[in-house]
């Protein structure tokens, strides 16, 4: 066991991954490998304090040098893996675009995900910009001095972060999204208007069912989006966050399965068997206590990345430990910090609580008496109160959580304890 | 250079010298201080930052936000009247914070 792990990908999942071996006494080597020109740094705050310069670059980075070294995991910056020979006993040799050779006993893949292009025409004039690592965010960050006119095409999360900070930030915002509503996958409707009336107020220009028909330039560079109608909105930048495409082809060279992800078990295991892929490039089985059977999720989400890691972390130490966790999200947006807590779908109905005025309320999602997810803005108590029910397997009766004066943990009930009492 | 003190609940401790500014959260998350998750990265998002403050060093924070306090009746280990979150405490020129970290932070 002379070369140890060899973990693709130096970001939230890898990083993850690596910390957590070594909290559990995993002591072969690590190499933790990423063609990104940076120390190992933390995304979320990106598009939101980072971009507005409340917090230094110093902040973003997930440990010091001495952490690294003392723990024996060596970090390799700026080498892009692009062929991979693995033996079927999970060793193998991985080569980069430099041409390094980096042996391992065992592989793990933490290649993340990267955003999905628009295909239109003017996408590659200067002032187009994508949002997803440190590169895209310096480029952004380096340009808005000079920009008074921003489009941010997508009203994903990432879209409308950005959009938010660069409101903050005094420039006009245009936000154009192709739903009828905000963040259409990962919210309900009822949150989805309250973000659409929040950040209109705040003066970002929201458009809904927003066709997009090509980008126009100003001499050689970006000067404006056309729409599906016709009109053409001014900018002198254009941020695109359209969605991401998980990276698979690394895996898929190596003849793992994939589909929307690298296809992994509880465990973190691929289809060989012995490749560990955690985060955003895997396609898991749904880890709710309770999901349908089969059903299968892809996250992008930190609180995935290193729960994952750590399921992943015991099947490489030889325990096996199934992932079952209620995933949470968080998105801060300006005024509005939204935390999500579990996952709606299947709900067949929602509460509304709080004071949806003063912007601090929450919908619950429920499925009968059962809650499923809650979507908290600027509430954090309501919260705190549905995971951690969640997570313990309690419950929060419909009824007594609509009465608004009381406290959801004080209303939060053991389920099998009403079985009994009946 | 001010430094931070932190106490497991078995009652180990680790010295850690802090930048000024920097907040107790990444001085101990940075150089591996066990006993801090700190999921959110400082975001005020996740309550898995949790430490309760030695009573000398109380005095000299700043009080809870809003925010701060309504996580905090979220937190693993229950809250006690010394229970802050790590990623809302600066460290200033000259400081000597001294923090026990819960048993469970998830
Ligand atoms: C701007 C922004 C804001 C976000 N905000 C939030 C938030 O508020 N809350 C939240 O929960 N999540 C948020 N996320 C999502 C979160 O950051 C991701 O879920 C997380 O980074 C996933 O980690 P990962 O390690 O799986 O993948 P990634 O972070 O994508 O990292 C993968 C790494 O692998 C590298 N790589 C890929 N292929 C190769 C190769 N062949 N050779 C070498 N290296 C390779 C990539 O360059 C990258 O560095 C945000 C993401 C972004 C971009
Ligand atoms: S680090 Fe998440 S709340 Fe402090």
């Amino acid at each position: 066991m002379a070369d140890g792990l060899l973990i693709i990908g130096s970001s939230q999942a890898g990083v993850s991954l690596a910390t957590s071996l070594r909290a559990l006494g995993y002591d072969d080597p690590i190499t933790l490998l990423g063609d990104e020109n940076h120390r190992p740094y933390q995304r979320p705050a990106l598009s939101k304090e980072w971009l507005q310069g409340e917090i230094t670059n110093e902040s973003l980075m997930f440990r010091t040098h001495d952490y690294w070294v003392e723990h024996r995991i060596d970090v390799v910056k700026n080498e892009r893996i692009i062929r991979i020979e693995k033996r079927d006993d999970g060793s193998g040799v991985a080569h980069s675009l430099s041409g390094a050779r980096f042996a391992f006993d065992r592989l793990a893949l933490g290649v993340g995900a990267r955003p999905r292009r628009l295909l239109l025409d003017g996408v590659d004039l200067p002032g187009v910009l994508y949002l997803r690592n440190a590169d895209d965010a310096l480029e952004l960050k380096a340009r808005v001095p000079d920009v008074r006119d921003v489009v941010v095409i997508g009203g994903g999360f990432i879209g409308i972060e950005a959009a938010a900070s660069l409101n903050r930030m005094g420039r006009r915002v245009t936000l154009l999204e192709a739903a009828t509503r905000l963040v259409p996958r990962a919210v309900g409707e009822e949150t989805s208007a309250y973000l659409l009336d929040h950040h209109r107020a705040a003066g970002i220009d929201v458009v809904l069912e927003a066709g997009v028909r090509r980008i126009v330039p100003r001499g050689d560079r970006v000067g404006g989006v056309e729409l599906s109608d016709g009109r053409v909105v001014a900018a002198d930048l254009v941020l695109v966050g359209v969605g991401v495409i998980p990276n698979t082809e690394l895996a898929e060279s190596i003849g793992l399965v994939c589909d929307n992800g690298v296809r992994v078990d509880e465990c973190a295991l691929a289809s060989d068997g012995v490749t560990v892929a955690v985060g955003d490039c895997a396609n898991l089985p749904n880890p709710v206590p309770g999901a349908p059977q089969g059903d299968r999720v892809r996250f992008e989400s930190v609180n995935n990345a290193i729960e994952q890691a750590k399921v992943a972390a015991y099947a490489i130490t030889g325990r096996r430990e199934e992932y079952a966790r209620i995933p949470w999200f968080w998105s801060n947006q300006g005024d509005v910090k939204l935390q999500i807590a579990g996952l709606s779908t299947g709900h067949d109905r929602t509460l509304v609580r709080g004071d949806a005025e003063r912007g601090k309320h929450s919908v619950l999602y429920y499925r009968g008496d059962r809650v499923l997810a809650a979507d908290c803005i600027n509430h954090p108590l309501d919260f705190m109160a549905v995971r951690n029910a969640l997570s313990k397997g309690l419950s929060i009766p419909y009824d007594a959580a609509a009465d608004p004066s009381v406290s959801l943990k004080s209303v939060t009930v053991d389920p099998t304890a009403l079985v009994g009492a009946d | 250079m001010p430094k931070v003190t932190y106490t497991d609940h078995t009652g180990e401790s680790r010295i850690v010298e802090a930048n000024v500014g920097d907040s107790v959260m990444e001085t101990a998350v940075r150089s591996g201080v066990p006993g801090i998750v700190a999921e959110c990265g400082g975001s005020l998002s996740c309550a898995t930052c949790h430490v309760y403050v030695d009573e000398a060093g109380l005095a000299s924070l700043p009080p809870r936000a809003e925010m701060e306090d309504e996580m905090l009746w979220g937190t693993a280990e229950d809250r006690r009247d010394n229970s802050r979150l790590s990623c809302q405490l600066r460290v200033t020129d000259g400081c000597d914070l001294r923090v026990t970290t819960p048993a469970t932070q998830v």
